[in-house]
């Protein structure tokens, strides 16, 4: 089996700070990779790696067993980057900046396929509130109608989500974990960096970082 | 007040990219009306402080209409100059605008252009009322604001790089002017040289060519220097 995402002998270090070294993995279609660790040991280094906003000392990211360079445009239409920040406007109405993020990712959901993804978020009676007006679990959940919106090996095949369960309740945890879930089993692979229990369940392995000296 | 269009079916081709980040820009422009306020009144109450303080000697004025207003027009555009990438780094946007299968270049381009849009044009605009203070002619008012359609572009593309590459660097806006304001003399010269010529009884056309092509180069290579300082920034 191919695996959709492979980290060949990465490393990274930060300063004088090694975060790591020689780390490989690979995830075939619908699994996940858990990563676990203290603050600071580099979960959110190896994300970026992986998405090719962070150029690594050395090793190689294989997406869909190809090599990619780092935001080339086959790394770009495959992998969808959840960051910590939630790259949202103040200004604009949750709709509206659900709407942008999928013009951004070049996604073609409808404009009946986002408030299906809003009612599904439990955002769709405050979809027409001005952003900075939501709470911090709100703003998450616009993020989770964008993942909603991106499931599946179709369309970004490859999610990296750097604390993804951050600010959310049970209710919003549980919905995350549903459409992970999802993603995973038709046929996507995800990467996600966590200190929070996630109780996701499948084809799920953990790595636990303990950062190098 | 939404003249702009909302949700713009997303289009396959890339140059669409330039489409999204205009589109967003202009209404993020639109909706903090007091950020968009604030250059053009720095640019008005700068300039109008030159007849004020000089005195009304109608032959100094004119002689130093066409700088006055150019340097003032250079130091606004600056002013405005960190918000273009500033929120966006702050709250990931960036990162998503770099990730997105769009080109980064266009999606750059987008961006410059809305920032255009929302301060160069309304200071090209604005810029024969405050001429007038200066006792300068129609004629003389048009070249101006032709020299300032086609050097505030110009401005604002040469300092979207600047401002990419001090994204999250402690004192970045003074850094940013350092790197920005000696790139703009060119644009000065020939800006203010226009009206200096518009004034003198010469054509003003050699003037504007210059700047036309200033910004035609401008239009083919700043928005890869911007992509790539931004990819920099990232890292």
């Amino acid at each position: 089996m191919t695996a959709v995402l492979e980290g060949r002998e990465l490393c990274l270090a930060r300063g004088s700070k090694q975060l790591f070294s020689g780390l490989s993995f690979g995830l075939a279609g619908g699994h996940a990779l858990v990563l676990r660790g203290a603050n600071g040991v580099g979960k959110t280094s190896l994300l970026r790696v992986l998405a090719g906003l962070t150029e690594a000392d050395a090793g190689e990211v294989w997406v869909g067993a190809k090599r990619t360079q780092a935001l080339s445009s086959s790394a770009r239409s495959a992998i969808l980057y959840f960051g910590h920040a939630n790259a949202l406007k103040d200004e604009f109405t949750a709709a509206e900046n659900l709407a942008d993020q999928l013009a951004l990712d070049a996604n073609p959901a409808s404009a009946e396929q986002q408030a299906d993804a809003l009612t599904v978020v439990g955002l769709m009676e405050r979809r027409h509130v001005i952003t900075r007006r939501l709470s911090q679990g709100q703003k998450r959940r616009i993020g989770l109608a964008r993942l909603h919106l991106s499931r599946g090996a179709l369309h970004k095949p490859v999610w990296l989500l750097d604390e993804p369960t951050n600010a959310l309740d049970s209710d919003g945890s549980a919905l995350f974990v549903h459409i992970v879930e999802a993603h995973l089993a038709e046929g996507g692979v995800a990467v996600i960096a966590t200190h929070l229990p996630m109780a996701l369940t499948g084809k799920v392995d953990e790595l636990h970082m303990r950062g190098l000296v | 007040m939404s003249a702009v269009p909302v949700n713009q079916p997303a289009l396959s081709t890339p140059e669409s990219g330039v489409w999204i980040t205009l589109v967003r820009d202009t209404k993020l422009a639109i909706r903090s009306k007091g950020e968009l306020a604030q250059a053009l009144a720095f640019f008005i109450i700068v300039v109008s402080l030159f007849p004020l303080a000089i005195g009304p000697e109608a032959a100094i004025l004119k002689r130093i209409a066409a700088g006055v207003v150019w340097v003032c027009a250079l130091l606004a555009v600056m002013l405005t100059l960190p918000r273009l990438f500033q929120s966006d780094y702050l709250d990931g946007t960036l990162e998503q605008l770099a990730l997105s299968p769009y080109p980064l270049p266009l999606l750059c381009a987008g961006k410059m252009l809305a920032h255009w849009l929302s301060t160069g044009v309304p200071l090209a605009l604005v810029a024969p009322v405050l001429g007038l203070q200066f006792g300068l002619e129609a004629s003389e008012l048009l070249v101006m604001v032709a020299g300032l359609l086609l050097g505030t572009p110009v401005l604002t593309m040469l300092g979207a790089i600047g401002a990419a590459l001090v994204l999250g660097v402690r004192g970045g806006s003074i850094l940013m002017a350092l790197l920005v304001l000696p790139l703009y003399t060119p644009v000065l010269i020939f800006g203010a040289g226009a009206v200096e010529a518009s004034i003198a009884g010469i054509d003003a056309m050699a003037n504007l060519s210059l700047l036309a092509a200033m910004l035609l180069f401008g239009l083919v290579t700043t928005p890869f220097a911007a992509a790539t300082a931004v990819k920099i920034s990232l890292d």
